[in-house]
């Protein structure tokens, strides 16, 4: 059992792959932490020894931002666009695209279910 | 796309020179401006700029988490009509 950042236990997948268990880790991240660790892509976790674990550990902790750490600073950045009352951070408040994206049809991820209107005529073809 | 830094940040040039023209004297006058696409400067905190929404100067009292931001951001130019409640009548719908 490997256990790296906290609660994340990647199993017997290549190390690579394991890695992009991690929140913030994805596999272009992955790859370039095993490079700097000088761990090989390819091995599996099990096999790996104990300095080979511990050099990981060590680059994650000096490169990169992953779970709880990024989560925070990920809903400070979305709260202080809120508190600033700036567009962004309005479209945050009523849960809409931040993005310019259409909401006249779609953006579906962020408003939710669809919510049907009884009713509501459907739009005419002409 | 990102502006290039080579140019520095987007500024009217005539919102610049009021800036400093308000800074100067210490009572606080709301600078109109139409000026959406304007940058706010670190010198702009504490200034209060009227920023047109295409209706009116929306009063903008700049802060100092706002750098960076431009000044459209605080203004919005559309208001949301609420939706009528299900099964009511149609004012929300086109006439």
């Amino acid at each position: 059992m490997a256990r790296i950042e906290g609660v994340n236990i990647p199993t017997e997948k290549v190390v690579g792959i394991a890695l992009t268990y991690v929140h913030g880790i994805g596999r272009p991240t992955a790859v370039k932490i095993l490079q700097e660790a000088n761990v090989p892509w390819g091995k599996r976790v099990n096999a790996l020894t104990e300095d080979e674990l511990n050099r990981i550990r060590d680059t994650i902790k000096a490169t990169c931002k992953v779970e709880g750490e990024l989560r925070r600073d990920v809903a400070m950045t979305i709260k202080r666009l809120m508190d600033l009352g700036c567009y962004r951070g309005l479209r945050h408040r009523k849960g809409l695209p931040a993005r310019g994206q259409r909401t006249r049809t779609n953006a579906r991820t962020r408003k939710g279910p669809r919510k049907t209107i009884a009713g509501k005529k459907l739009a005419t073809k002409k | 796309m990102a502006r290039s830094v080579k140019k520095g940040p987007y500024v009217a040039g005539y919102l610049l020179k009021k800036a400093e023209k308000a800074r100067a004297s210490t009572r606080n006058e709301v600078i109109k401006t139409w000026s959406r696409a304007s940058t706010i400067l670190p010198q702009f905190i504490g200034l209060t700029f009227g920023v047109y929404n295409g209706q009116k100067f929306i009063p903008v009292l700049v802060t100092d988490n706002m750098v960076g931001h431009k000044l459209g951001e605080f203004a919005p130019t559309r208001t949301f009509q609420q939706h009528t409640v299900a099964g009511g009548d149609k004012t929300a719908s086109k006439g």
